[in-house]
């Protein structure tokens, strides 16, 4: 049975309507789960009624690729640790990445075997498998990196943005080529340089500038789905591409904002490579004028205060202690006092990462603030309790203008009464600079790891009761 | 208009689009978002099963085709479902948590 091309066409126009209806409901988190519903069904469309195309002739290969990655991607999904999810999307990225390229270089062997193809059509497929080659491989280091396979500091390599434009020149070159004279040689070899290049691009990059990564390459494989319409006249392809790509490079703005950096300085990357050197006569002053405390001394101040507020950052993911924290934070709320959890744009390695951690560990969503709402409420919390943000916190990014996060908007904890930051060393945060914040009078260190410091402070709090 | 100059208009309105939903979204869901985008640029499956399906793809576009499905295919399952886990995990407050 097929359906006629004309039906397809409108099929593709529902799903590409629900699929706006689903990203919408991402507006709200009451929303959010019928929104990923109208998406799944959107897709479910999308896929029958090209099984239908009347051009669709051989359905073995479909079948055994639709039911591999069914059983794949679920179980990947179903034993994913949310604290892994950076990781995860980056390698789902790379995955869209190779399979823009694999449709490209599969569609021009069809074209060629029936001499079809026009120079339109072949610029088209170039752009594609270029643009996919660089999201696969860019994204599998990024894997890498999240995945700590790779170092998470920048590799940098002598010249290298001459040897990257040297190779951008090389593929455009290719793709001239490749548009006049049609040889297949020149589409493959620009896509292999395009993956080299992708390599190349994201190793320079460290580890907490990732979250614009992310979403970087997230808008990539948009680009790359985008793309691929273009190549094969499908505008189902060509609409989603386009959100798609849109929403990734909306997210690479916000967190570049919040990081007051531009996208173009963290692309070329390099930040945070040079640790000692960064660090500034005012912030090496900082080493002399640290306040220990023990949990204890935490616990008293906590069990007095009436407002507190949590700062997770990506110490919190690394040591798993949201779920700790949130008993921690229920038992404070059991005592009457007020808990918030305070969140920076760019804490943890992905968009949002922190948020979906607290609501593993179910923490209510209206517990938990962004920066611009939480920063007034600062200066009436008592105590302010920091998990592994160092970055986001110091106030360096406000006072320090020699300071490489100098700008850099941060949480005002500065303000509180009391202010006890869970730390396991010495070690500054990625930036390599020392977090001034430790001079102050009302900052205290509380050193061990996040996890059990939760938890020693969770019975603390009972056992005083 | 010709079918190239229909495509690029759908593609500039589309970006439009995708602007404005986008910048709707609340923060705190950005990492579904970045799982369901992606679960959604799946969508390169439907170019992957035209290649891999047509009637006289050559043996070399048939095994490029079926790797492209296979992938594609990971990422809708994968990215749906841990979009699914996710956005369940984000509840509103309960009464026994309120102070």
């Amino acid at each position: 049975m097929t359906l006629s091309i004309k039906l397809i066409s409108l099929v593709y126009l529902v799903a590409a309507a629900l699929f706006i209806f689903g990203l919408k409901g991402l507006t709200h988190p009451a929303s959010a789960r019928r929104g990923n519903v109208y998406a799944m069904i959107a897709m479910l469309l999308a896929i029958v009624a090209t099984l239908f195309h009347p051009a669709v002739k051989h359905y073995g290969f479909i079948v055994a690729g639709l039911c591999g990655g069914a059983v794949i991607g679920t179980i990947i999904a179903l034993r994913i640790r949310m604290t892994a999810m950076p990781q995860l999307v980056a390698a789902l990225h790379s995955f869209v990445g190779f399979a823009a390229v694999l449709v490209a270089l599969g569609a021009y062997l069809n074209h060629a075997t029936r001499n079809a193809a026009s120079q339109l059509l072949l610029t088209e497929l170039f752009v594609g498998s270029v643009i996919g080659a660089l999201t696969a491989t860019g994204s599998a280091v990024a894997f890498g990196k999240l995945q700590t396979l790779l170092p998470g500091r920048p590799i940098l390599l002598p010249q290298r943005h001459l040897v990257h434009l040297f190779m951008a020149l090389v593929v455009v070159a290719l793709g001239i080529d490749f548009v006049i004279y049609g040889h297949f040689a020149a589409l493959l070899l620009a896509s292999c340089i395009a993956l080299v290049l992708g390599v190349m691009l994201i190793l320079p990059i460290g580890g907490a500038d990732m979250p614009v990564v992310v979403s970087l390459l997230n808008s990539y494989s948009g680009w790359a789905a985008a793309a691929t319409g273009f190549t094969l006249g499908n505008h189902l392809l060509i609409i989603v591409g386009a959100i798609v790509g849109f929403s990734g490079g909306i997210l690479s703005y916000i967190m570049s904002r919040a990081m007051n950096r531009s996208i173009v300085s963290i692309m070329l990357g390099g930040f945070g490579a040079g640790s000692a050197a960064s660090n500034t006569p005012l912030a090496q002053a900082a080493d002399q004028h640290i306040h220990a405390a023990a949990v204890e001394d935490a616990v008293f101040l906590l069990s007095n205060a009436s407002k507190v507020i949590i700062v997770p950052g990506y110490g919190m993911a690394v040591a798993q202690a949201q779920h700790a924290l949130k008993e921690l934070s229920e038992i404070l709320g059991h005592k009457g006092i007020d808990v918030q959890f305070a969140i920076h744009p760019v804490a943890g390695r992905m968009p949002g990462h922190m948020n979906v951690l607290l609501a593993e560990a179910d923490v209510p969503y209206e517990q938990v603030a962004e920066m611009e709402d939480i920063n007034p409420e600062f200066a009436r919390a008592d105590v302010v309790l920091i998990i592994g943000a160092n970055d986001v916190t110091n106030p360096a990014a406000r006072t320090d203008a020699s300071s490489p996060i100098y700008g850099m908007p941060i949480l005002e904890v500065g303000k509180a009464k009391h202010i006890f930051f869970i730390k396991r060393s010495m070690k500054p945060g990625y930036s390599g600079v020392e977090n001034l914040l430790f001079q102050n009078e009302n900052c205290s260190l509380v050193f061990g790891d996040a996890k059990s410091v939760c938890e020693q402070m969770a019975t603390e709090l009972k056992t005083a009761a | 208009m010709s079918e190239p100059i229909i495509a690029l208009y759908i593609f500039v309105l589309a970006c439009f689009i995708g602007y404005w939903v986008i910048w709707g979204v609340t923060p705190s869901l950005h990492t579904p978002l970045i799982a369901l985008t992606n679960a959604i640029s799946g969508i390169v499956i439907v170019g992957a099963i035209l290649v891999v399906g047509v009637n006289g793809a050559s043996r070399y576009a048939q095994i490029l085709g079926f790797i492209a499905v296979l992938l594609a295919s990971i990422n809708i399952f994968g990215g749906f479902m841990v979009t699914q886990r996710m956005l369940a995990m984000f509840r509103k407050k309960t009464p026994e948590a309120r102070k």
